[in-house]
C-alpha cells in the first residue's frame, strides 16, 4: 500500500497502479474513487490536501492531490477521450496499454487509433470560481486551520517545480516570493499577504492578453479552474458550491496548444472553427487556470468553516451541534445586544436583521419561494459612512456577501445578469450570480435623480425579481433562462425602497452619537473574535434547523386570523398572514425552536404591530404619500 | 467506442490490414472504412497513401484502405456503392461531404476503362449474399434490393405530415415523391427513418448503425430506380437520400461515445453559424517547364504537392493553380440545446454542426431544428511537432437533412407539428385521467396549488391552456377564426393575480411574460434594427410573436400606455401582427392567448361603482377578452378560515409534498400538450342550439345598466370555451355540458351572478353567502315604500335628500341605512321616477 504521502504527492501512482491490476473490467474505477473517499475520511486527511483557493499555483506539484472550495460558475460541453488507450514504442514495437482517465494529455509514446482495446469515455467540464464574495474572516480561519498540520514534506519539491516552470517569469520576483516562503513557515500571518502577492506580481506579467477569469463579483481573486468530472455530473447545478479533491494537471503542455494555434490551424481546417474567444475561454493557459480532474466532490451546504461541512453524519458534528444549540439563546440575546448598538439603540431592527439573517428558501411551491425574507431598513442617512460600515459589520458576521451601490452609474454600467457569449460559448458572470445564501446588501442610499437606461431598467427589473421570486433570468440572447437562487437581500434606503421587499423597518435610532464612526468603530472593537465566532455559527446553524407548525398551533393561527380580519378586514391581508408565518418562524429558528409555539406566534404578532406603526407614523410625519 | 462493430472496423483502418482467415478475401476491398479517428494518424506510412501517384491509375489502393475522413480523397474508390454500377446516364454524381467520404466521380474513366475494383465490386454482387461491406453488416446487394422495395411499396395512409401534403396516401409514397423530382428537378429525396422502421425494421437498424455505407447504397437504389422511370429526365446531380427522424437520440444531452459514427437526430437551436467556408478538395497543379498538369487530393487538410514533375521529371516545378482547383462549401453551425429539453439549474449544451453543399445556409441563428446526421469524434494534437496527444476528442456532427421545427409559424399552416413523444404508458394513462368524471375538477386544482380557491379562475386558465379548435375559413373571406382563449384578471392588489401569470408563464413551452409598466408597444410588437456586424436591417421580434402558439402573460395591464396597448387589438382578434417600418412590411403570425392582470382604476375595487366603471379600458379590448375575471376579496370569516389553513399549511408541508405536486405539473403539462395536438372537437347539433339559446338570453341581459353587453364575439367566446372544455375531456364532440360550462364560467367571471342587474353593483356579500333572494326582495321593498312616500307627499317637484331619508326612516319599522335608501333612489332612478341631483330629488 502506497504511504500518506503518496496518495497525496503521486495520485496518478494510484490510479495507474489500480488500473494495472485489473484492466479487465472497469472495476477499477469505482474502486480508485472508494480508495481515496477513504483516505480523505481519515480524520483530518482533509487537512493534508493543500488547498488551491490559498497556496499559490506554482507552490503547488503538478498531479498532486489537491482540494479547491468553489462555485460552479459555467458548465462547458461534456467531451470524450481517450479513456484507454494504446501506445507504441517505436524502438521496441511493442504496445503497452494506458489509461487516460484523471490526465489531459497522453504519455509518452506514440499512440495507437486504431488499437481494438483503446475505449472512449466521456467527462464534463465544469468552470469553477471561488466562492464569490467569500467574507476575509472564512479564509483566514479556513486556511489558518490548514496550515496548523505540517506539510512540509512536499515544500522543498514545490521549489524546484516553480523553479523550472516558471523561469521565464522574472527571476527577482521568484527569488522574493521564495523568501516569502520560507519566511512564511514561521510566521502564519504572513502568509495570507504572501498569498495574494504572487498574483498581483503575476498577472500583469503572464497574461499580456488580459485574460478574463469571469469571476461574478469585480474586484475578486484567486484561482478559476476547469474542473474535470468523471461520473455523476448530472447531480450538479450551476452555482453550486463544491469542495473539490482532486489531481492537478497544469501541463505546459495544454498552454502550447493556443499559442501553436495559428500553425495548426493552417494544416487542420477544422481546427480554425473555433473562434480565438472560443478558445481563450475554454482553454487557457494552465498557468493561469488550471485543470482539476475530480476524484471526489462534497457538496457544501454553506462555507462557514467554523462548522464541520457536513452536517449530518459523523457524530463529532452530532456533539458540535448540540452543544451550539444549547447556548444558542444566549448567543442570541447578546448578539441582540451588539446589533442594537449597531442601529443605535433601536431593539427592533436588530431582531428583524436577525431573523434576516437567518432566513433562506426552504421550499418552492410552484412559483412561489418560502422562506425568503428580504428586509429593508428605511430611515438611513443619505450619504453617510453609516451604510458602508453597516455592510462591513454584515460581512464580518456571514461568509459571503457583496454590496451593490444602487448609484446611477452602477446601475447603468454594472452587469448584473449573466449572459451568454455565444462567440466565446461561454456564460459571462454577472454580480447576480451568486452561490446560496450569500447577502446581497443593495445600498440605496446612494441612489440619487436621473435617468436610468435601458441596462438600468434591466437591472432593477433584475433585482426585483430577485427579490419577489429568488430567481434570475440568465440571458440566453435567443431566449431567457432561469436560474433559482437564493440570496439574502438587505436593502437599506432613506425612504421606502423602490425595489419590492418582503419587510420594510424604519430606522428609529435612540441615541445620536456625535461622532457616528468612532462610536461604531467602538462598538465593533468591544467585540472579541471569539465573540464573532459564536455568531458565526450561530447564523449557520439557526438557518439550517427545521421546523414545523403543529395542529394545535394552526388552529390557534388560524383563529387569530379570522378574528383580526373580524375587526377590520382592510387591515390584514393574505399577505400580511404570509409575513407573520415567515416572521414566526424565523423567530422560532432564532431561538434554537424547532415548532412554533404560542407565545412565539404572539410575538411575531407583536414585532409585526410595532413594525407597521411605526411605518404609518413614518408616512404621516413625510404626509406625502397616500 | 465499445461496439464491437466499431473495434473492427479500427482494424480495416490499420494500414496494413490482417486478412482474417474466416472472412472472404473480396470483402476486404469493398471499401475502406472510413475511420473516425484516424485523421492524425502519422501520414505516409502506409505504402497506399501514396499521394503523388495519380489516383486512378493508381489500383493498388484499393488494397490497401486508407485512412481518412471528412477530406477529399484522390482515388476513385470504385468500390463506393455510389459510384459503381450507377444508371446515371451523363447526370453527375455529387459528393457528399455529408457522409464523411467526398468522392470523385470521374465519369469517364469509369465507362471507358473499368478499374481492376469493378471486378471485385462486380464480383461481390454475384457472390451471393453472404458477402458485407467490411466491419458492418451491410450487404450492397440486399440493402440496395430492400430498400428499392420500400420505396415501392411504402403507403402511409395515416400520415398526416404537411410534406405529404398533395399526395395520394393511398399510392406509395416514394414513387410519387420520385415523380415530384422528375417534375421539379430537385434531387434530394427525404426519407422519413420512422417510415423505414416500420416498413423493414433491420434495415432501419442498419442505417442508424452504418449510416456511412447504407445511405449511399441508398442513393444508389434510387437512382437506379428513378432512371428507369424516367429515363429522360435532366437532374442537376444524381438523387440523394437524406434520412430524417432517426429516432435514436432525440435530446442532445443524451449523446455519448455509442452514438459515434451513428445516424442520429437531434433538435436544438442554432446560435451562430460561420461564414462560408470553401474546402479545397483537390488541387490542381501545373508543371511550369512543360505545362504537364496534375491534380492532388486534400487528404486531410493536406496538399501533398508533388515534388517532380512526372513528364519532364524536374525537381520543384509544380505549381498550384487556384481557380483550377475544387472547391466545395462547408459552413459550421452551432447547436444549442433547446430550452424545454434542458433539466434545471444547468447551461445548455452545444454541438458543432458541419452543413456542407446545399446544406449551407439553410439555417440562421435562432432557427429551432432537428438535425440529422453523423455523430463524429477526431483526436486533438497537442503539437504538431510532438507525439504527445490532448487525449480529447473533437465531436462534431456532419448534417445530412435540417427540419426546422417552426418553419409552420412563418407559413401559417394549420396545427403544429412539434412531434412531443408520449409513450404509450404515458397515452393510456392520460386517457385513464380523461376518462374520470371529474377530470376538469382535478386539472383546474393541480393548477398553482399554492394559490387558494379562485377555483373559476382556475378554471378559466385552464381553458385557454386548452384553447379552442381552429377554424379556417379564408374560402369564404373571414380567414382565421381564432381559437385562443384570452382572459383577464382584475381585482384587488395583493390577490395573487401575479403569481397566478408567473404560475402560467411557467408551466406553458412557449410563454412570455412581461409587465404593462416595463414594456412598449415595440417590445411587444417587433421592432427592425441594425445588425452591426452585417449593417443589415434585422427583424427583432417581441414578446407576442414569441409566444405565437403560447400564452402572452401581461401585467399590470392598466399601467400600460395606450398607444401599447392598441397594439393589442389586432393580435386579440386577428392572431397577427403587421409591420411596417424601416422599409420592413410584413404581416407575423402572433396566434397567442393573452392572459392579463390588472388592478381596479381606483386602485381598490370600488363596491360603489360599476363592473366596467372599475375596470375602465376601453370596450373594444375589453370586448376580445373572453373571460374577464373578478378577483375580489370576500371578506367572510369562513372564507378567512380557510384561507389561513391554507397558508399555514403551505409553511410546514414536508419536502416530500412538495414533490408530488411537481409532479403534477408535469402531468398537467402532457396532458395539455396531448389535448392540444390530437383532440380537435367539432359542435353537434344539441350544442348549437344551447348556443344560441345561451346567446340570446346574454343579449336580454346584457342590455342592463353597467354590464358587459354581448355581442357576436360573446357567442364566439362560448363556442371556444365549450370546445376548451370538450378537449379537456378529451371528445371529439362538443356536446351540451360542454356549453353549460362555459355559459357557467362566462357568467361566473363577471361575478355577473352576483351582480345586481338593475345596479350593475357587484354585491359581495352575496358572493360569500350566496343569499340574495331575501336581500333582494328587501332593496325592492324599500324602493316600493318610498315610492309611496314620494306619492304620499302630493305633487312636489323637489324634494331635500336628508329629509326624505328622515321620513323614511322614521315610517319603516326596520331599520333602514343610508346605503339601502340611496340604493332605492338608484332604483326609482332607474324606474326613471325621479332624479337625484347633489342634494335634492326631483320627480320627473
Amino acid at each position: 500500500m502506497p504511504s500518506v504521502q503518496d496518495w497525496i504527492n503521486n495520485p496518478l501512482g494510484v490510479v495507474d497502479g489500480a488500473f494495472a491490476q485489473n484492466n479487465s473490467g472497469a472495476e477499477w474505477e469505482k474502486k480508485v474513487v472508494e480508495y481515496f473517499k477513504e483516505k480523505l475520511k481519515v480524520n483530518g486527511a482533509q487537512s493534508w490536501v493543500p488547498s488551491l483557493n490559498d497556496v499559490p499555483l506554482h507552490y503547488l506539484k503538478p498531479n498532486s492531490l489537491v482540494k479547491f472550495r468553489c462555485m460552479i460558475q459555467d458548465m462547458f460541453d461534456p467531451e470524450f477521450f481517450m479513456g484507454v488507450y494504446e501506445t507504441v514504442d517505436s524502438s521496441t514495437n511493442s504496445k503497452v496499454l494506458r489509461c487516460g482517465k484523471y490526465k489531459d494529455v497522453t504519455d509518452c509514446g506514440q499512440v495507437d487509433f486504431n488499437s481494438r482495446n483503446a475505449v472512449t469515455s466521456e467527462r464534463q467540464t465544469f468552470y469553477c470560481v471561488p466562492i464569490p464574495g467569500e467574507s476575509q474572516w472564512v479564509k483566514e480561519i479556513s486556511f489558518h486551520q490548514a496550515r496548523v498540520v505540517p506539510s512540509t514534506s512536499y515544500t522543498p519539491n514545490r521549489h524546484k517545480r516553480s523553479y523550472e516552470e516558471d523561469d521565464e517569469m522574472d527571476t527577482q520576483a521568484q527569488q522574493e516570493n521564495n523568501c516569502q516562503w520560507n519566511d512564511s513557515h514561521r510566521n502564519v500571518e504572513s502568509k495570507r499577504l504572501e498569498t495574494e502577492a504572487p498574483s498581483q506580481n503575476n498577472s500583469p506579467s503572464r497574461c499580456s492578453s488580459n485574460l478574463d477569469l469571469n469571476f461574478p463579483l469585480p474586484g475578486e481573486q484567486g484561482p478559476a479552474c476547469l474542473v474535470k468530472v468523471y461520473e455523476g455530473w448530472d447531480g450538479f447545478k450551476l452555482n453550486d458550491m463544491l469542495e473539490v479533491f482532486g489531481i492537478l494537471s497544469v501541463d505546459p503542455a495544454l498552454s502550447l496548444m493556443a499559442d501553436d494555434k495559428e500553425a495548426s490551424s493552417l494544416l487542420d481546417p477544422t481546427e480554425s472553427m473555433e473562434t480565438v474567444e472560443e478558445q481563450r475561454a475554454h482553454s487557457p493557459p494552465a498557468s493561469l487556470v488550471p485543470r482539476i480532474h475530480m476524484l471526489y466532490a462534497q457538496p457544501l451546504k454553506h462555507n462557514n468553516p467554523l462548522l464541520p461541512s457536513a452536517v449530518s453524519e459523523d457524530k463529532g458534528a452530532c456533539r458540535f451541534l448540540s452543544g451550539v444549540l444549547s447556548e444558542l439563546t444566549s448567543v442570541r440575546s447578546e448578539l441582540l445586544t451588539y446589533l442594537t448598538h449597531i442601529f443605535l439603540g433601536d431593539s427592533l431592527a436588530a431582531e428583524y436583521l436577525i431573523l434576516h439573517l437567518i432566513s433562506s428558501v426552504y421550499a418552492r411551491r410552484d412559483v412561489l419561494p418560502l422562506g425568503k425574507f428580504t428586509l429593508n431598513v428605511s430611515g438611513c442617512p443619505h450619504s453617510s459612512p453609516y451604510t458602508d460600515q453597516l455592510y462591513q459589520i454584515i460581512q464580518q458576521l456571514v461568509p459571503s456577501s457583496y454590496q451593490i451601490c444602487m448609484s446611477l452609474h452602477n446601475m447603468n454600467n454594472q452587469r448584473m445578469v449573466p449572459r451568454k457569449d455565444y462567440t466565446a460559448n461561454r456564460l459571462v458572470s454577472g454580480t447576480l450570480q451568486l452561490a446560496s445564501n450569500t447577502s446581497l446588501f443593495l445600498d440605496e442610499t446612494q441612489l440619487e435623480q436621473g435617468q436610468l437606461d435601458a441596462t438600468g431598467v434591466r437591472n432593477i427589473t433584475a433585482l426585483g425579481n430577485l427579490i419577489s421570486w429568488q430567481k434570475v433570468d440568465y440571458d440566453f440572447n435567443y431566449h431567457q433562462m432561469e436560474f433559482p437562487c437564493n440570496i439574502n437581500v438587505l436593502i437599506v434606503s432613506e425612504g421606502r425602497s423602490l425595489l419590492p421587499s418582503d419587510c420594510q423597518v424604519h430606522l428609529r435610532p435612540a441615541l445620536s452619537p456625535p461622532n457616528l464612526e468612532e462610536y461604531l468603530k467602538t462598538v465593533q472593537l468591544a467585540q472579541a473574535s471569539s465573540q464573532l465566532n459564536k455568531y458565526r455559527v450561530y447564523f449557520t446553524v439557526a438557518r439550517s434547523l427545521d421546523y414545523n407548525i403543529s395542529d394545535q398551533i394552526t388552529k390557534a393561527v388560524e383563529e387569530d386570523f379570522v378574528e383580526m380580519r373580524k375587526d377590520d378586514p382592510q387591515s390584514v391581508s393574505a399577505e400580511d398572514l404570509h409575513r407573520m408565518l415567515i416572521v414566526a418562524r424565523l423567530l422560532s429558528l432564532s431561538y434554537g425552536q424547532t415548532s412554533l409555539s404560542r407565545e412565539n406566534w404572539i410575538k411575531a404578532k407583536q414585532m409585526e404591530m410595532m413594525r407597521i406603526s411605526r411605518t404609518q407614523q413614518q408616512k404621516c410625519v413625510n404626509g406625502n404619500e397616500p | 467506442m465499445s461496439s464491437p462493430s466499431s473495434s473492427a472496423r479500427k482494424r480495416a483502418r490499420s494500414s496494413n490490414p490482417p486478412t482474417p482467415a474466416s472472412e472472404d478475401p473480396l470483402s476486404l476491398s469493398p471499401r475502406p472504412r472510413e475511420p473516425s479517428t484516424g485523421e492524425l494518424q502519422p501520414m505516409p506510412t502506409s505504402p497506399g497513401t501514396d499521394m503523388q501517384s495519380p489516383a486512378i491509375q493508381d489500383t493498388s489502393l484499393f488494397s490497401s484502405p486508407v485512412a481518412r475522413r471528412s477530406v477529399p480523397q484522390s482515388e476513385v474508390d470504385m468500390s463506393s456503392p455510389l459510384i459503381y454500377d450507377t444508371p446515371s446516364r451523363g447526370t453527375p454524381a455529387r459528393q457528399r461531404p455529408d457522409l464523411g467520404s467526398v468522392r470523385k466521380a470521374p465519369q469517364v474513366d469509369l465507362n471507358s476503362e473499368p478499374p481492376s475494383g469493378d471486378a471485385t465490386v462486380a464480383s461481390e454482387q454475384t457472390a451471393g449474399q453472404r458477402l458485407v461491406i467490411w466491419g458492418t453488416d451491410v450487404n450492397v446487394g440486399t440493402c440496395k434490393e430492400k430498400f428499392q422495395r420500400f420505396l415501392q411499396r411504402f403507403i402511409d395512409p395515416s400520415s398526416r405530415e404537411d410534406e405529404n401534403a398533395c399526395l395520394d396516401l393511398n399510392e406509395p409514397l416514394y414513387m410519387q415523391k420520385l415523380d415530384e423530382i422528375s417534375v421539379v428537378g430537385d434531387p434530394v429525396l427525404n426519407v422519413n427513418c420512422g417510415h423505414i422502421q416500420t416498413f423493414d425494421a433491420d434495415l432501419y437498424r442498419q442505417l442508424i448503425c452504418y449510416p456511412q455505407e447504407v445511405i449511399p447504397t441508398f442513393d444508389m437504389a434510387v437512382n437506379e430506380l428513378f432512371f428507369d422511370r424516367y429515363p429522360d429526365s435532366v437532374l442537376e446531380h444524381q438523387i440523394q437520400v437524406r434520412p430524417y427522424n432517426a429516432l435514436k437520440t432525440r435530446n442532445m444531452r443524451s449523446l455519448n461515445p455509442e452514438d459515434i459514427d451513428q445516424l442520429i437526430t437531434i433538435s436544438g437551436m442554432v446560435i451562430r453559424t460561420s461564414q462560408l467556408i470553401p474546402e479545397m478538395q483537390e488541387a490542381f497543379f501545373r508543371c511550369q517547364v512543360c505545362a504537364f498538369s496534375t491534380r492532388v487530393e486534400v487528404d486531410r487538410g493536406r496538399i501533398a504537392e508533388p515534388a517532380v514533375c512526372r513528364n519532364c521529371n524536374t525537381t520543384h516545378s509544380m505549381a498550384l493553380v487556384h481557380n483550377r482547383s475544387v472547391f466545395s462549401d462547408k459552413q459550421m453551425i452551432k447547436l444549442q440545446e433547446s430550452p424545454e429539453d434542458m433539466p434545471a439549474g444547468q447551461t445548455p449544451h452545444t454541438t458543432v454542426v458541419y452543413a456542407h453543399n446545399d446544406l449551407v445556409d439553410k439555417v440562421q441563428p435562432g432557427d429551432r431544428v432537428n438535425i440529422t446526421g453523423i455523430y463524429r469524434a477526431a483526436p486533438m494534437r497537442v503539437n504538431p511537432r510532438q507525439s504527445q496527444v490532448k487525449s480529447v476528442y473533437k465531436t462534431h456532427i456532419d448534417a445530412i437533412h435540417f427540419r426546422k421545427t417552426d418553419e409552420r409559424r412563418l407559413h401559417g399552416l394549420e396545427e403544429e407539428n412539434e412531434q412531443k413523444l408520449f409513450t404509450e404508458e404515458r397515452v393510456s394513462m392520460l386517457k385513464e385521467l380523461a376518462a374520470k368524471p371529474d377530470v376538469y375538477d382535478r386539472l383546474s386544482s393541480a393548477l398553482a396549488p399554492s394559490i387558494y380557491e379562485h377555483e373559476d379562475i382556475k378554471k378559466g386558465i385552464l381553458l385557454q391552456l386548452f384553447g379552442g379548435t381552429r377554424k379556417d375559413f379564408s374560402q369564404t373571406g373571414r380567414g382565421n377564426f381564432r381559437a385562443e382563449i384570452n382572459i383577464l384578471l382584475c381585482g384587488d392588489p395583493g390577490t395573487s393575480k401575479s403569481q397566478l401569470l408567473q404560475y402560467v408563464y411557467n408551466l406553458v413551452p412557449r410563454g412570455q411574460y412581461t409587465s404593462g409598466k416595463g414594456s412598449s408597444a415595440v417590445g411587444l410588437t417587433a421592432y427592425v434594427m441594425k445588425d452591426p456586424e452585417t449593417r443589415q436591417l434585422v427583424l427583432q421580434t417581441g414578446a407576442l410573436v414569441l409566444s405565437d402558439n403560447g400564452i402572452c402573460c401581461i401585467d399590470e395591464f392598466d399601467k400600460m400606455s395606450d398607444s401599447t396597448r392598441s397594439v393589442l387589438h389586432e393580435v386579440m382578434e386577428q392572431q397577427t401582427l403587421s409591420i411596417a417600418k424601416a422599409g420592413i412590411i410584413c404581416q407575423l403570425n402572433a396566434r397567442t392567448s393573452i392572459l392579463a392582470a390588472a388592478n381596479p382604476v381606483e386602485s381598490q375595487w370600488n363596491p360603489k361603482k360599476t363592473t366596467i366603471e372599475n375596470i375602465q379600458l376601453p370596450h373594444t379590448l375589453l370586448s376580445r377578452f373572453d373571460l374577464i375575471f373578478l378577483m375580489l376579496d370576500p371578506q367572510d370569516e369562513a372564507y378567512d378560515r380557510r384561507l389561513a389553513h391554507h397558508l399555514v399549511s403551505l409553511y410546514y408541508q414536508s419536502e416530500d409534498q412538495v414533490e408530488e405536486e411537481y409532479l403534477d405539473m408535469a402531468v398537467l403539462k402532457d396532458y395539455i400538450a396531448y389535448a392540444r395536438t390530437y383532440i380537435n372537437p367539432r359542435l353537434c347539433e344539441e350544442a348549437s342550439q344551447a348556443l344560441i339559446e345561451a346567446y340570446v338570453d346574454m343579449r336580454k341581459i346584457g342590455s342592463g345598466r353597467g354590464m358587459v353587453s354581448a355581442y357576436p364575439r360573446q357567442l364566439e367566446s362560448l363556442i371556444r370555451l365549450a370546445e376548451a372544455h370538450a378537449k379537456v375531456r378529451f371528445s371529439d364532440k362538443v356536446e351540451t355540458i360542454d356549453v353549460e360550462e362555459a355559459k357557467r364560467l362566462h357568467r361566473e367571471a363577471l361575478k355577473q351572478s352576483a351582480t345586481d342587474p338593475r345596479t350593475g353593483f357587484v354585491d359581495i356579500s352575496i358572493l360569500t353567502t350566496g343569499m340574495s333572494a331575501t336581500a333582494r326582495k328587501r332593496k325592492e321593498e324599500v324602493a316600493q315604500a318610498l315610492k309611496k312616500l314620494i306619492q304620499s307627499k302630493g305633487k312636489m317637484p323637489a324634494m331635500k335628500y336628508q329629509q326624505l331619508f328622515d321620513d323614511l326612516r322614521g315610517q319603516s319599522e326596520a331599520a333602514i341605512t343610508k346605503d339601502m335608501f340611496d340604493e332605492a333612489l338608484r332604483a326609482l332612478t332607474d324606474e326613471d321616477y325621479l332624479t337625484v341631483t347633489g342634494k335634492t330629488v326631483r320627480l320627473l
